[in-house]
């Protein structure tokens, strides 16, 4: 396993003044993913930006809960929005053919 | 200069107690937060505001001196005559932060307070978005792309089959973060205009090609171009005008699917002959006779 792509929870959550059990709560929820390596719990590389995503809104007193609510919201609009692409195309195609 | 009235941006009262900036800013920032707000550039200014209020209001010192000389032209003009001839006095040093940043904080806020931000908040960097326009060629195979944005070349990959209005989030290569603050996001929109050939359906192609009427009548090859080279089509005799036939495969690469295509439909316009000889005209009129 390479170790340079990933980050020890424990180290993790020094740097950020957090408590572990937070970590483990976002990966209950399946928010996040956190591998056990041999040593320690490990945070892959690229979770990273989801995960400081997840800290920015706890920072703003919204719960776990909260966050996985808006979360998956999240994930439905961008899914709309590129729906919304797909259909705009679909549209200017017919437009060009009038 | 306009003097943003941070009071009225965080909707509180003048009187309004620590804790209530806090609840007020935490309110409205989880209204307007970027990471809750993705694309919207309105937001994203409000936040701003939002920040730079709390910014002020949330320290003792700088509420003091924003309550002080902040609503009032007349002083806010003087602490302005006397901040710049303390700029003048003092040796000429670097400013701390590049314009991108500084574009975060008004500049009531900058000419009152600098803009050396306090050490304990973090400010994320701006979000920036950026258009890219490709050909539909371009999105025939995965390939990567250089460009510069804010002097910066970044490199980045453009999946083949990308859609006209994508948008792909290159996360922390936006703007610098303040004090620490994570780097915004570099949002890249795709352009793709229509092109004048091909007509595109999410990973289908369109395509109208011109048939002659003896090939129509009896059958024979055509050549066709399509965007990965020729492709020989055999016309089937007595093939109608608007006929379409479909080429498996040869449309548009499925985006992050490799290997997987979209179909080139291929529409048949049969075209009469023009200018026809005595000979032919006799031919065409022995012909109608048989029917």
């Amino acid at each position: 396993m390479q170790t340079d792509t990933m980050i020890p929870v424990h180290e993790f959550c020094i740097h950020h003044k957090l408590e572990q059990s937070f970590i483990f709560a976002l990966k209950e929820s399946g928010l996040i993913e956190v591998t056990m390596t041999q040593e320690n719990y490990c945070i892959p590389v690229d979770q990273l930006p989801q995960l400081e995503k997840i800290i920015r809104l706890y920072e703003l007193d919204i719960n776990l809960e909260g966050i996985e609510t808006i979360t998956h919201l999240l994930d439905r609009i961008s899914q709309q929005e590129q729906r919304i692409v797909e259909l705009s195309n679909q549209l200017n195609r017919y437009q060009s053919d009038e | 200069m306009e003097i943003p009235d941070y009071y009225k941006i965080l909707a509180i009262g003048k009187e309004a107690s620590p804790e209530e900036i806090k609840k007020a800013y935490r309110k409205l920032a989880r209204k307007f937060h970027p990471d809750l707000n993705p694309n919207d550039k309105d937001a994203h200014k409000k936040f701003q505001e939002i920040n730079e209020a709390n910014e002020v209001l949330s320290d003792p010192e700088k509420r003091n001196k924003y309550d002080k000389y902040g609503k009032d032209w007349q002083h806010a003009e003087q602490f302005e005559q006397q901040r710049k001839s303390q700029q003048r006095a003092r040796t000429s040093g670097a400013q701390p932060f590049s314009e991108g940043n500084s574009q975060d904080f008004s500049s009531f806020f900058e000419s009152m307070f600098g803009s050396g931000y306090s050490q304990q908040t973090k400010f994320r960097g701006q979000d920036i978005t950026a258009e890219l326009k490709l050909n539909l060629s371009d999105i025939m195979k995965t390939h990567k792309q250089t460009f510069t944005i804010n002097g910066k070349n970044i490199r980045i990959t453009i999946p083949a089959g990308a859609e006209n209005g994508q948008t792909i989030k290159l996360n922390g290569y936006g703007g610098q973060g303040v004090n620490g603050g994570p780097s915004g996001d570099l949002y890249i929109s795709f352009s793709i205009p229509i092109h004048p050939v091909y007509k595109r359906s999410g990973n289908d192609l369109f395509i109208t090609t011109p048939v002659n009427l003896y090939t129509a009548l009896l059958g024979g090859e055509k050549i066709i171009d399509t965007l990965e080279g020729k492709v020989k089509l055999n016309v089937a005799p007595e093939t109608q005008n608007g006929t379409t036939v479909r080429l498996k495969g040869k449309g548009v690469p499925v985006y992050k699917k490799e290997g997987e295509h979209g179909d080139l439909y291929v529409t048949y316009e049969i075209k009469l002959p023009t200018n026809l000889t005595e000979k032919e005209k006799e031919l065409f009129t022995e012909l109608s006779k048989l029917k």
